[in-house]
């Protein structure tokens, strides 16, 4: 934690949002680094559109305190915010080209009309859109627009780039491309960028950080790596990949019942056709190919486990034995180490 | 085979009939009225025409009668249309866009003023006028065109207001525009088409009143509709056909101009109560 603000690129402080009597955010704190890439992923109604609106200035806050770049701009209106934002349908307006919409944040400024065409030029060519300056939205793909969706933020040079689910209108094959296009963007303007997203890969592959909300709080907020391989709570171990849940603990490699929940992931299960050490015996249910892997079920006499294999794949009905390499304990929701 | 042929054959015939004889119903009277404008003398039981002449259109332009109605006209309608903006667009603009209470029984209650037969309206009005010194005034023609205006510049343009999307507004804000910037650059601009195809009904709507001016202009201020009634009555019926063209031409043009692209959908669009 950097003191005076110095270090940080945006903070919240106890964040409360309530709409319409019912609280939607509550007493919410997130500090993001200057420069640093991160997503507030959880499902809808979870609170990450609200506050991302509320960095923005769309809506005003019912307590607490939004810093961005250690200035405090709780009481500011979006227009006077040094943030930008991408919204979910580029919100590009129909009746400019996209030259003009790119260059509407400037005119606002009053900045002069060579410098101003300059800086559009300049931000055209950053998102490669330079051929496409004299057209208008409607004629452009839906690529094309969100590209022009972020010129328009980017030419603000603003101290937080605000994301409103950025991928989520594209096809599938666009997305991928789109979304490292994003991050070397961002990693090459060393902009500090909230990302709000329900896509779990998205949030994971794309993020130096990712918070995960769930009814107005921020359940975790670490690395992907972490969140993964260490989820805090229940609520993050089951919404991130997937997952064995049993109420009960795990003694000598079986479930038993216990006062604990047991999340194993399943690649962190092995299967075997000949009994090894730690392993124990059950029947394939049900096989499923997940494309480069498959799901295996296996019944096992404690409990049926779902399992990714990619190799030596058995065949329904077969005897296997099913060895558990690690697992996840909780104790009300939370993670006992 | 040959039987359906035939009987689909027969069938279209009948639509071209029908559309024929529609044509002939629709615009028969236009032709027969645009004949006379420049026949010399056409009279039952003669087919034709007896000749052709420009002399009913130099009688209507240099009537110093006629003149003062087209002028009167030409002035009041933009007059009409500049007020009802004024009064109708904030209405639109709140209907539109915020929700407040009972703006459902207002936007229906708009319409009460063409609910009842307008004579009846304007013959009330008239006694309100005779206390307030308005028969036979500018103003008081203005006021009693207005009210047939009002439904078209509150409905239209506050579906048009209703249609732009908020975040359009809001990405506005965000690059740093005022509130009023906003209104002015972003949702007036994309509310224009549905106030052009407001502005172009008000328009037609004023310059096509008669009734309520006749009752309350007559015989001080006269415009080209109320000075029909008296071209029936003292002139040829050439002259009322030259007229009746002239009244025309605004509407043609204009319609023509909105039809192109921004009327049909705007008009629909306009009169749905969301």
């Amino acid at each position: 934690m950097s003191k005076e603000g110095s270090a940080m690129g945006l903070e919240l402080k106890g964040l409360k949002k309530i709409l319409g009597g019912r609280v939607i955010i509550d007493n919410l704190d997130l500090s993001v680094n200057q420069g640093e890439m991160i997503s507030l992923l959880g499902p809808s109604g979870c609170g990450k559109t609200t506050t991302l609106r509320m960095i923005a200035g769309f809506l005003t806050v019912d307590a607490g305190k939004i810093t961005v770049a250690g200035e405090d701009v709780t009481g500011l209106g979006p227009d006077k915010r040094p943030s930008a934002m991408v919204f979910q349908n580029y919100a590009l307006w129909p009746h400019m080209t996209v030259a003009k919409n790119v260059a509407y944040p400037l005119k606002i400024k009053g900045l002069g009309k060579k410098e101003t065409t300059q800086k559009v030029e300049a931000a055209l060519s950053l998102v490669n859109l330079m051929h496409h300056k004299d057209s208008r939205p409607g004629q452009i793909s839906g690529g094309e627009q969100q590209r022009v969706a972020l010129a328009r933020a980017l030419i603000q040079e603003p101290n937080v780039l605000l994301l409103d689910e950025p991928l989520s209108n594209l096809d599938a094959k666009l997305r991928e491309k789109v979304r490292e296009d994003i991050r070397q963007l961002q990693r090459r303007l060393g902009i500090t960028t909230v990302i709000v997203t329900h896509d779990q890969e998205e949030a994971l592959s794309i993020s130096d950080r990712v918070a995960v909300m769930n009814n107005g709080r921020i359940e975790q907020f670490s690395t992907p790596h972490e969140l993964y391989n260490a989820p805090a709570t229940e609520y993050v171990a089951t919404f991130i990949g997937s997952l064995n849940r049993f109420e009960g603990d795990l003694v000598n490699g079986v479930i038993q019942p216990g006062t604990h929940v047991t999340g194993i992931r399943p690649e962190d299960l092995t299967l075997n056709s000949q009994a090894v050490e730690g392993s124990h015996p059950g029947v394939v249910e049900l096989i499923i190919p997940r494309g480069h892997f498959h799901e295996v079920v296996v019944k096992r006499d404690d409990a049926t486990l779902r399992i990714f294999a990619s190799e030596n794949i058995p065949a329904v009905g077969a005897n296997v034995h099913v060895g558990i390499k690690k697992s996840l304990r909780y104790l009300n929701g939370k993670l006992v180490v | 085979m040959v039987k359906a042929f035939k009987s689909l054959n027969l069938s279209r015939i009948g639509v071209n009939l029908f559309i024929g004889l529609l044509a002939v119903f629709i615009l028969g009277p236009l032709f027969w009225l645009g004949l006379h404008a420049f026949a010399v003398d056409w009279h039952y039981p003669n087919l034709y025409p007896s000749g052709f002449t420009m002399r009913w259109w130099s009688k209507v332009f240099l009537d110093s009668a006629l003149a003062t109605a087209i002028k009167n006209s030409l002035i009041i309608s933009p007059i009409v249309v500049l007020i009802s903006m004024v009064i109708c667009l904030p209405a639109a603009y709140a209907a539109g866009r915020m929700n407040f209470f009972g703006r459902k029984a207002f936007m229906i209650g708009l319409f009460s003023a063409n609910s009842f037969p307008k004579i009846g309206l304007f013959a009330a009005i008239a006694t309100l006028y005779y206390a307030l010194n308005l028969m036979e005034t500018f103003a008081g023609v203005v006021i009693i065109q207005l009210l047939g205006t009002i439904i078209y510049m509150t409905w239209i343009p506050a579906a048009a207001f209703a249609a732009v999307p908020k975040n359009l507004e809001e990405a506005a804000r965000d690059a740093g525009a005022s509130k009023f910037t906003v209104f002015r650059t972003i949702t007036l601009r994309l509310a224009m088409p549905g106030i052009l195809v407001a502005i172009v009904m008000s328009f037609l709507a004023s310059f096509d009143e008669a009734q309520g001016t006749y009752l309350v202009g007559a015989p001080g201020i006269f415009t080209m509709p109320t000075e029909m009634y008296s071209l029936v009555q003292n002139y040829p019926i050439q002259v009322a056909a030259v007229f009746s063209i002239l009244l025309a031409i605004p509407s043609v043009l204009l319609l023509g101009l909105a039809r192109k692209h921004i009327m049909g959908g705007q008009l629909a669009e306009g009169f749905q109560l969301k």
